[in-house]
């Protein structure tokens, strides 16, 4: 795996064989037993009363069916509706295309591919807090760096990003896709190098084209990757709070909420908890298929590997 | 080479943001300028001396970050791997309903979960408390620590355990100087990944913390957004500053962090 050193990871998990799962002869003894729970017992401790007591606690707050009547007829959870299903739809599908695209530029031989690729993974590797902020700043209609540059290069007045309701969703959506595509180029990338490169070479002396190769080798061994992936993200950009609540800020007037941020503004802003819950669980019916989905693939992936 | 060009514009474009702000003086943030006019380190030096109304606890609130990040990242190693070697060594009985567990928190978005969180905290008694903030992340970093664990864990071979056992060691024995020492570099890609989220986390420590001596710095940060003339300057250079350890801890760990982030799902 020479080329794997472009982003240098020593990758045991992919590399080595690994060795079939067994028990341990003649199984745990009494005092043995015993340590197994005491190991076990600090995590368990943890997933009840951190993930199990919220999870419920948060089911019985958003119990009440008179608060999804309130919900549904707020004209701005209306509108935070087709905001997260357009952020999800956009930001996920967009990032996880880009990023295909670029696992396989990254790819390359070369130095130079080599030192793009360090300065690629920036945005992953700083923290998201301040980039969020500063790209806020960078946005700003008057004295924005991007609209400088517009006006420096063009000599015209750009728009003013954050005030009307489809450009500041697209900032937010543009600032997700900064912020996590090089994440998920990492992945693919190390999922296509862990494609034999004899396959490549078999193709090669077969006369397989570069288009050829990527459906009968790199589309059927990458499939399964990049659906987990497409899944994955799904459900972390739902629960994305950081991109929409520092670029648009929700604003102007409310119009570009998502449900994660639309919570926290019910909950703290116009305390009232409950609703937020509400508008929370809202999400639950696009959510649960694709957890269960999400946990049936990682589980066999888990087993194969 | 056209493309690459393209590749870094984009990359680099919020981060030459960040440091051309940082570089300016208070007046020059409000001009038309796409490079500082008279660039200076002064934004800076206001930071590291906290010689501003909204820095006055800088150093302090770093100081909350770092034992954050510290407590995170240590339990996390300690709670996960206990928890895989239980689970993945010793095949205790229903282990997989744990590490179905972990992997149902894995995929459950964090902010959804803030509201309860935030509730229970204050019946805790933990409101304004740094240990809530650790316990939330701790809670969502150490699902990935057990599935990292638990595969990795596969890789060596159980003999090593057996032969400890029948020369008479016990299970602590066997994790302390078996499974801990030959799980090294997993136990580094963990510990990087708890301590950049918790450096990378806002929400929790948002909803969290609220006096100007418990907030993390992120926290401090956002708040000059919502004073009336925000000081862009200090704010970026308060980022960067912000930024710097991770970056470092970053590429200095980055092999073994991708090692354990190309998950199971790599051989299709």
């Amino acid at each position: 795996m020479a080329s794997a050193s472009v982003i240098g990871f020593s990758s045991p998990a992919v590399a080595r064989r690994i060795a079939p799962w067994r028990y341990l002869q003649g199984g745990l003894k009494g005092s043995e037993y015993n340590w197994a729970i005491a190991f076990l017992v600090p995590y368990v401790a943890v997933f009840l009363t951190f993930v199990v007591y919220p999870a419920f606690y948060g089911l019985w707050m958003g119990s009440d069916p008179s608060l999804y009547t309130e919900l549904f007829s707020d004209p701005i959870y209306q509108s935070t509706v087709v905001n997260t299903l357009l952020f999800i739809g956009i930001a996920v599908n967009l990032k996880m295309f880009c990023a295909l695209l670029m696992s396989g530029f990254f790819m390359r031989r070369g130095w130079w591919v080599k030192a793009l690729l360090m300065i690629y993974v920036l945005p992953w590797a700083v923290p998201a807090l301040p980039t969020f902020i500063s790209i806020h700043w960078m946005l700003n209609g008057e004295w924005g760096l991007l609209n400088n540059a517009i006006y420096q290069i063009f000599n015209v007045d750009g728009p003013s990003w954050l005030n009307s309701r489809w450009f500041a969703l697209g900032s937010a959506i543009y600032s997700h896709i900064w912020k996590w595509m090089p994440f998920w180029t990492v992945i693919l990338l190390a999922g296509r190098m862990a494609i034999p490169q004899e396959l490549y070479d078999a193709a090669k002396v077969d006369g397989a084209s570069g288009w050829r190769q990527f459906v009968h080798i790199n589309f059927p061994l990458l499939a399964n990757l990049y659906l987990i992936c497409t899944l994955l993200s799904t459900i972390f950009t739902l629960g994305d709070f950081n991109s929409v609540f520092f670029i648009s800020g929700g604003g102007p007037a409310n119009s570009t909420h998502v449900l994660a941020t639309l919570g926290i503004r019910d909950a703290f802003d116009l305390a009232k908890p409950r609703l937020g819950v509400a508008a929370v669980m809202s999400a639950l019916p696009l959510m649960i298929p694709v957890v269960i989905v999400l946990m049936r693939k990682l589980r066999t992936a888990e087993v194969q590997l | 080479m056209a493309f690459g060009v393209l590749v870094v514009v984009w990359t680099l474009l919020p981060l030459y943001n960040m440091v051309m702000v940082a570089l300016e003086s208070h007046g020059d943030v409000f001009t038309d300028a796409i490079w500082p006019p008279h660039p200076s380190f002064a934004s800076f030096w206001i930071v590291v001396t906290e010689g501003y109304w909204y820095l006055e606890f800088f150093w302090h609130q770093f100081g909350n970050s770092l034992y954050v990040g510290a407590a995170v990242t240590i339990l996390t190693l300690l709670i996960g791997s206990l928890a895989s070697f239980s689970i993945g060594r010793m095949r205790i009985r229903y282990g997989w309903l744990v590490s179905n567990a972990a992997l149902l928190t894995y995929v459950i978005p964090a902010s959804f979960l803030a509201i309860p969180f935030y509730r229970i905290m204050q019946n805790y008694g933990l409101a304004n408390n740094l240990w809530s903030v650790i316990f939330a992340e701790v809670t969502f970093a150490t699902p990935y620590g057990i599935f990292i664990f638990s595969q990795y864990g596969r890789s060596i071979p159980i003999e090593l355990d057996e032969s400890a056992r029948i020369d008479g060691a016990s299970p602590i024995q066997i994790y302390f100087h078996i499974y801990l020492p030959m799980m090294a570099p997993a136990l580094v890609a963990v510990g990087t990944y708890a301590l950049l989220l918790a450096w990378n986390e806002y929400l929790y420590q948002f909803l969290l913390l609220s006096s100007k001596r418990s907030m993390t710095v992120p926290v401090a940060l956002a708040q000059f957004l919502n004073s009336d003339e925000a000081p862009w300057n200090y704010m970026m250079a308060t980022a960067i500053v912000y930024a710097l350890p991770p970056l470092a801890i970053y590429y200095a760990f980055r092999g073994r962090m991708t090692a354990g982030l190309t998950m199971g799902g790599v051989k299709g």
